[in-house]
């Protein structure tokens, strides 16, 4: 039964790893915007100019 | 190919697709619709940053018809505090609005803004709340220019303090916290708990009881002193102003519950309820965030949604045009009569501004102002009419906080005292005393029923729903009545307006319409010069008699008008050159009065000279007959006019018999009026235009001003009316009475709630995690209650 003390120990860092990642979200703006980050990491870093548009004419 | 011809027929522009109908500008092979968007392509081609162009076809907006807004005026040392979010002397942060942002190329454009100035070293975008986040050295670029730049590549931001403020305030993101403190903990301690659920307290071993307990209570030590921390301090904040608030009972259940199961785990006696705790205070605050969520969108509707009818006398090329108040905009010129408020900080260009600041200051001594200062908003002209050019934007919270302003809420008018603060006086202590009661019954026999009933008590009877009720309805009904073109000042004037037993109308403006009159001049001749005069010394006030015979007037020029003065209920003076004029009524230009004349009439007399009249026919307002005939089933009506009695017999056909007529009223004798109404018990509504009766809308209950497309914000009144809706007069006062029944259901909903979760806990059913859960469930349930009620309300009314 020992185990169990083990395995709590482990549940509960691994659940203040949960809070913990929680809270940095909320800190970081991550719950303010969660459109914008999703056509941001589309966007190439140096873009091509002789780029074809997305939408055909 | 076919698809080339149809480009050639018809261009579009490459910055925003528009076709360019009228002219086209070709820069290197790329065809332009206008002067606006050649010079943003321009910027971004010489920057490198036409990708712009190549993320999504034609993104742009056109730039034809964009006001070119000016941000020369945040180089104020205090504006530029209020935007800024953060600032360390060096790096400078700055949130702007910019409503133009459409697609992913305004994100990418917007965000490479580095790429145009040095100065800027970044920008982020917020998609969803258009907004610009942006990092800049203020040695480098300064905020204004930053501005300019937003407005040169297409993206002019919006700007207004009021919202500014709002935006750095919801930065707060401490809720957020304690909620996943508390809902983390709360997930933790049941599941330690959860043996106990299962079974008897035999089957675990002793050992791991000791662990979990202590583990249990170290989990809730956050719970309590952090994530509850705001119920013991406003409980804490409330008992030493010797009050009891709602917190009270919630602070002294959980405290409860935390000593009691930290002395029951610490002596071996039980497991304790720190599961029970933490989801209390998990729930709570759930709770707590949801009423102040469906506070905010009202609040929010309010601000932002219910411009008032409010128009203002734009001057463009010498040209007068009446432009409602929300399309104001910086670099406009209007021309501000007597009695009219300035509705947005400007600079005066021409005439003598002679201003009242009481609305804004209290101080009612006029002030004067030089050309080319500034006349701040709220200021009140006193005197002559004067041209300015506005500097900022309006300020449509600014003015909801004007019209709320002490100085004009009647002394004598009842203060509603907040349902909440009396449900508090008295509820709370009741709900102590049972609690108590019940746990003192079963602590002989039941040492865990009376613990359970005692904190169950405390938490089902939080008066959440109870308090929500009443502001949660009256801030719909106010939005309803703003899709109306009805406008209240706040959300108390609804039980106002649902009290009333009289209705009092003042007549011109009010239940006339002055636009559609004809002026007809009667008596001696007017020259050319007296006739300039005249329209001149019309067009300075805001009367509606007044601007209808200044508008008849033929007269292309203007003539400065000096000892410019109104005299309610009596006329208007002043000096044009060798001219002293007088007009308005018989008396007070010296004319004899013939009575029988169906006609509003304003005589004048030059140089104490009678010179003639002017006569207007009254229109009265389409449907007025029917709406007066409905609210005399109901209500008791009365006419009080400060004209003479020639319209008597058409008025007494159209009110109904046993209306009371009264005619040569000054606006003392109009505000006496309502006094010995209300003397009798009666709550009085005064319908006027706001101009010689602020004083009886003052007095009155509840005084509705009409408003007619003129600057008439007189902040006397509780309520502005579109003279468009006045016809639905009716209805909406009978909308405003339903709004004490929503109430009165509502209530009833949430005292069930309480009275079955009550008769449970008193007996020790029901465990304080069922009353925590059931808590934010009444609420829950008053708020769709009262939105799903409201909006059929309205639409079974046609509202």
């Amino acid at each position: 039964m020992s185990a169990i003390f083990l395995l709590i120990g482990i549940s509960l860092v691994v659940a203040v790893g949960f809070l913990i990642a929680f809270l940095w979200a909320v800190k970081t703006n991550q719950y303010e915007d969660d459109y914008t980050p999703s056509v941001r990491m589309l966007f190439n870093d140096t873009p091509p100019d002789n780029n074809e548009p997305t939408k055909p004419e | 190919m076919p698809e080339n011809i149809i480009v050639e027929q018809s261009l579009k522009c490459t910055h925003c697709g528009e076709n360019c109908a009228e002219e086209t500008i070709l820069v290197n092979g790329k065809s332009f619709c206008c002067e606006g968007c050649k010079l943003v392509y321009e910027i971004l081609d010489e920057n490198n940053l036409c990708t712009y162009y190549n993320l999504n076809n034609r993104p742009g907006i056109s730039q034809k018809n964009q006001p070119k807004n000016r941000y020369g005026y945040l180089r104020d040392a205090a504006l530029r505090e209020k935007l800024i979010s953060f600032s360390d002397g060096e790096k400078t942060t700055v949130n702007f609005r910019v409503p133009q942002v459409h697609c992913s190329s305004c994100i990418w454009l917007l965000e490479n803004m580095s790429k145009l100035n040095k100065g800027i070293i970044s920008s982020r975008v917020n998609f969803l709340k258009k907004e610009v986040s942006i990092l800049f050295m203020e040695k480098e670029i300064q905020l204004a220019e930053v501005a300019e730049l937003l407005a040169n590549i297409g993206y002019p931001p919006e700007i207004n303090l009021a919202d500014e403020q709002a935006i750095k305030s919801k930065k707060d993101y401490s809720r957020w916290y304690k909620i996943g403190v508390a809902g983390f903990c709360f997930g933790n301690i049941m599941l330690l708990s959860f043996p106990e659920y299962l079974t008897g307290r035999s089957v675990l071993e002793p050992s791991f009881k000791l662990l979990f307990g202590y583990l249990n209570i170290a989990l809730s030590l956050p719970v309590f002193f952090y994530s509850a921390a705001e119920f013991f301090k406003s409980a804490f904040y409330s008992l030493r102003q010797k009050f009891i608030n709602i917190d009270v009972p919630i602070a002294l259940g959980i405290a409860v519950m935390f000593i009691r199961s930290v002395t029951e785990i610490v002596l071996q006696t039980g497991p304790g309820y720190m599961d029970s705790m933490a989801a209390l205070v998990f729930l709570m605050l759930v709770g707590r965030w949801f009423q102040n969520q469906t506070y905010h969108t009202l609040s929010f509707e309010r601000d932002y949604k219910s411009y008032f009818p409010v128009a203002v006398t734009l001057l463009k090329n010498e040209e007068e045009q009446s432009i409602p108040l929300s399309k104001l905009k910086p670099g406009n010129r209007i021309l501000v009569r007597n009695n009219e408020i300035i509705p947005a900080d400007a600079v005066l260009l021409s005439g003598d501004a002679n201003i009242d600041y009481s609305f804004v200051t209290g101080e009612s001594q006029p002030v004067k102002i030089t050309k080319g200062s500034t006349v701040f908003a709220g200021g009140k002209q006193c005197g002559s009419a004067i041209k300015v050019e506005v500097i900022k934007n309006v300020s449509q919270s600014y003015l909801t906080e004007l019209w709320n302003n002490e100085i004009f809420s009647a002394t004598d008018k009842e203060k509603h005292e907040p349902l909440i603060n009396i449900i508090s006086k008295y509820f709370t202590v009741a709900i102590i005393l049972i609690a108590v009661g019940s746990a003192l019954w079963w602590l002989p026999s039941d040492l865990h029923k009376a613990l359970d009933a005692f904190t169950a008590v405390l938490i089902i009877a939080c008066p959440c729903a109870l308090a929500l009720s009443s502001p949660f309805t009256l801030g719909h009904i106010v939005r309803v009545f703003g899709k109306n073109g009805f406008y209240l000042k706040n959300a108390a004037v609804v039980e106002s307006i649902a009290k009333t037993t009289h209705l009092v109308f003042d007549k011109t403006g009010t239940i006339t319409v002055a636009g559609g009159s004809q002026v007809v001049y009667e008596g001696d001749e007017l020259n050319s010069q007296e006739l300039i005069a005249l329209k001149s010394l019309f067009s300075q006030s805001s009367h509606p008699l007044s601007a209808a015979i200044a508008q008849s007037i033929k007269a292309g020029e203007q003539a400065s008008i000096s000892s410019f003065s109104e005299l309610a209920g009596k006329g208007i003076r002043g000096v044009s050159g060798e001219m002293e004029i007088k007009a308005g009524s018989a008396a007070f230009a010296g004319a004899v009065d013939n009575g029988n004349v169906k006609s509003s009439r304003v005589y004048v007399n030059i140089n104490g000279r009678y010179k003639g009249v002017f006569s207007l026919n009254i229109q009265y307002r389409e449907g007025l007959k029917e709406m007066l005939r409905t609210l005399s089933s109901e209500y008791e009506l009365a006419l009080v006019s400060g004209d003479n009695a020639s319209e008597e017999k058409t008025l007494s056909t159209i009110f109904p018999v046993g209306s009371v007529l009264r005619f040569n009223y000054s606006p003392q004798d109009k505000l006496d009026f309502v006094k010995h109404l209300q003397s009798n018990r009666n709550k009085v509504l005064m319908v006027g235009d706001g101009l010689n009766d602020a004083g009886a809308l003052k007095q009155s209950d509840t005084g509705i001003s009409v408003s007619n497309n003129l600057n008439n914000f007189s902040p006397a009144c509780d309520a502005i009316l579109e003279g468009s809706n006045f016809q639905k007069l009716p209805l909406l006062i009978a909308y405003a009475k339903k709004s004490s029944v929503i109430i009165g259901i509502s209530l009833v909903i949430s005292l069930l709630y309480n009275a079955v979760g009550l008769s449970f806990a008193v007996q020790g059913l029901l465990s304080p995690v069922f009353a925590a859960v059931l808590m934010p469930l009444s609420s829950i349930t008053v708020v769709a209650f009262v939105t799903v009620s409201v909006r059929v309300m309205a639409g079974r009314r046609g509202l």
